[in-house]
């Protein structure tokens, strides 16, 4: 059976190439950085809690010295672009599509077929699965009809990673800090706080406060799905439906669609809001949140809306 | 009840507002909240490299970054501005639109995977933006590029956020229902999936709007 650990290991064995070349090219930040988390991924597993914490704190360290850099491994120049790009036509688009059909037709497939008695993938693990065998199905693709020079896919790979740098291992991050924070209790306390705070006998108020609160916790936790449970134990279940007879299904999916408003307005939901500005390559770390500002607070209000007309008007 | 772990999140929010590195300000967080909740300073280690361990997945994502560096090496970028500008009539406005609905969609029926930053916006939707952009507007300031660019990755987040709940069979979905059912409220995820719909039409048209009037103002503001 092919479990996640599969996945770990051929992640961990990009990471550490990209360490040996960071290395060979004379970035010893980056060295350190990329081959503390090739350790994680490759012996993450054996190692005890504490050892991968240590491994967690060295590599923010590094990080926070300001030693891992953009790097500028040899590449084509932009006029050597222009050129293949002309001569290789829409055709370039083909191996970038392999990945998601890979992963969105072999789920289906998987799922919907007898394929899925098969038991090759780990249960409930297949589309991430079956995305790493996209990218190593478009890698090989693309070596075999371009022919670029060996290391090439590293390098440019190298270049990508390290115009991300620190930052991308800031989601990953951020769901530890989730795991602390729930064994520390905030969510409790967020809760009794803003189950505190509600005025009695407004149906309108409670459920303002009920999404304001969903898209503010959302935003300290940067992801909805942290949020929810405590929003829905402290106000929506206990008072929206229980007391005020509201319906339940319309309290649950659109009181999440508040939180993912807060999604889009924090530093917190980094994979989202800040890998992106660097992908990118934005001088302005926020300058998706700016963009978002706009959508998300009329969208918050609609869903205030949505939930008051929906659960209460329409359903009593 | 002791409130003192709440001084974990006024550090997160105190240090992205100071603008120290992120990854020190989420391990200080971590650290100080577990110590002021009366947790040993190496439990909250193990706790925190526990929790990174396990959450592994999330960064498998970046091995896609060979397929599109090296597609990148033979012009992806160049050839998806080629496409826009031999687009009669293609607008930036016009073109982000038809990507909000594409991404709403395809999410809604479970196809998240198909768009996303690394795989989608960085190599074809922001490249396209550009060039349509500056095909209308003619060649842009750097601000606003860079505008144009993150408009291009708001468009994807916001796509993704409010299609993927229409689809039942998705993380969020499944909590709802388990929460609630815990709670003795029992829901089909159906149920809960067509309360996605409403949102997902507001946030089509609030979306769409913006991005219009964006287009319109980077018009005036060119000579």
């Amino acid at each position: 059976m092919i479990t996640y650990e599969w996945l770990y290991l051929l992640a961990g064995a990009f990471f550490a190439l990209w360490a040996v070349r960071s290395w060979t090219d004379g970035r010893r930040g980056n060295a350190g950085f990329w081959a503390l988390l090739a350790a994680s991924f490759l012996l993450g597993s054996h190692l005890s809690d504490l050892v991968n914490g240590g491994l967690v704190l060295a590599m923010v360290v590094i990080a926070g010295l300001g030693r891992v850099k953009r790097s500028d491994p040899p590449t084509t120049t932009p006029v050597q672009r222009q050129q293949s790009a002309t001569r290789l036509g829409n055709r370039l688009f083909l191996p970038a599509l392999i990945v998601p059909l890979t992963a969105v037709a072999g789920t289906l497939l998987y799922n919907y077929t007898p394929l899925g008695q098969t038991g090759l993938f780990e249960a409930r693990r297949e589309t991430l699965i079956l995305f790493g065998i996209g990218v190593i199905a478009a890698l090989i693709a693309a070596m075999v009809w371009l022919r670029p020079p060996l290391m090439a896919p590293a390098e440019e790979g190298r270049r990508l990673l390290d115009s991300i740098g620190w930052a991308a291992i800031l989601p990953q991050l951020l769901a530890a800090l989730g795991a602390v924070f729930a064994l520390a209790g905030v969510g409790d306390i967020i809760g009794s706080i803003a189950g505190g705070i509600i005025p009695e006998g407004s149906v309108l108020l409670a459920v303002v406060v009920f999404a304001l609160g969903m898209a503010l916790f959302t935003m300290i936790m940067g992801n909805a799905f942290a949020a929810f449970p405590v929003m829905a134990a402290a106000i929506g279940i206990p008072l929206l439906v229980e007391e005020y007879g509201g319906n339940p299904a319309v309290i649950g999916a659109v009181g999440m669609l508040a939180g993912f408003c807060g999604t889009l307005l924090t530093p917190m939901a980094a994979n989202f809001n800040i890998v992106p500005a660097a992908l990118l390559g934005l001088r302005d770390q926020n300058g998706v949140i700016r963009q978002q500002v706009g959508t998300a607070v009329p969208l918050w209000m609609c869903n205030v809306v949505i939930i008051y007309v929906g659960a209460f008007v329409l359903w009593n | 009840m002791n409130y003192w772990p709440l001084a974990g999140i006024a550090i997160v929010v105190l240090g992205f507002a100071l603008r120290f590195n992120p990854l020190l300000v989420v391990v200080s967080a971590a650290l100080a909240t577990g110590v002021l909740a009366g947790l040993d300073l190496l439990a909250v280690v193990e706790t925190l490299g526990k929790a990174f361990n396990d959450n592994r997945y999330i960064s498998v994502t970046w091995i896609i970054l060979p397929v599109i560096g090296l597609l990148e090496r033979y012009g992806l970028q160049q050839r998806a501005r080629a496409v826009i500008e031999g687009m009669r009539g293609a607008t930036m406005g016009k073109l982000l639109i038809a990507y909000l609905a594409f991404r709403q969609i395809t999410s809604a029926l479970g196809m998240k995977d198909i768009g996303g930053h690394a795989q989608a916006v960085r190599p074809l939707v922001a490249p396209m933006a550009e060039a349509a952009a500056a095909k209308t507007h003619g060649d842009l300031p750097d601000d606003a590029r860079d505008e144009v660019k993150a408009m291009a990755a708001a468009t994807d987040n916001i796509g993704l956020f409010f299609g993927e709940d229409i689809f039942f069979a998705i993380a969020s979905i499944l909590l709802i229902q388990g929460v609630f059912e815990a709670a003795g409220y029992p829901l089909a995820p159906l149920e809960l999936s067509v309360w996605a719909i409403p949102s997902a039409l507001c946030a089509f048209v609030i979306h769409a709007g913006r991005i219009r009037a964006f287009d319109r103002r980077l018009g005036r503001a060119q000579p």
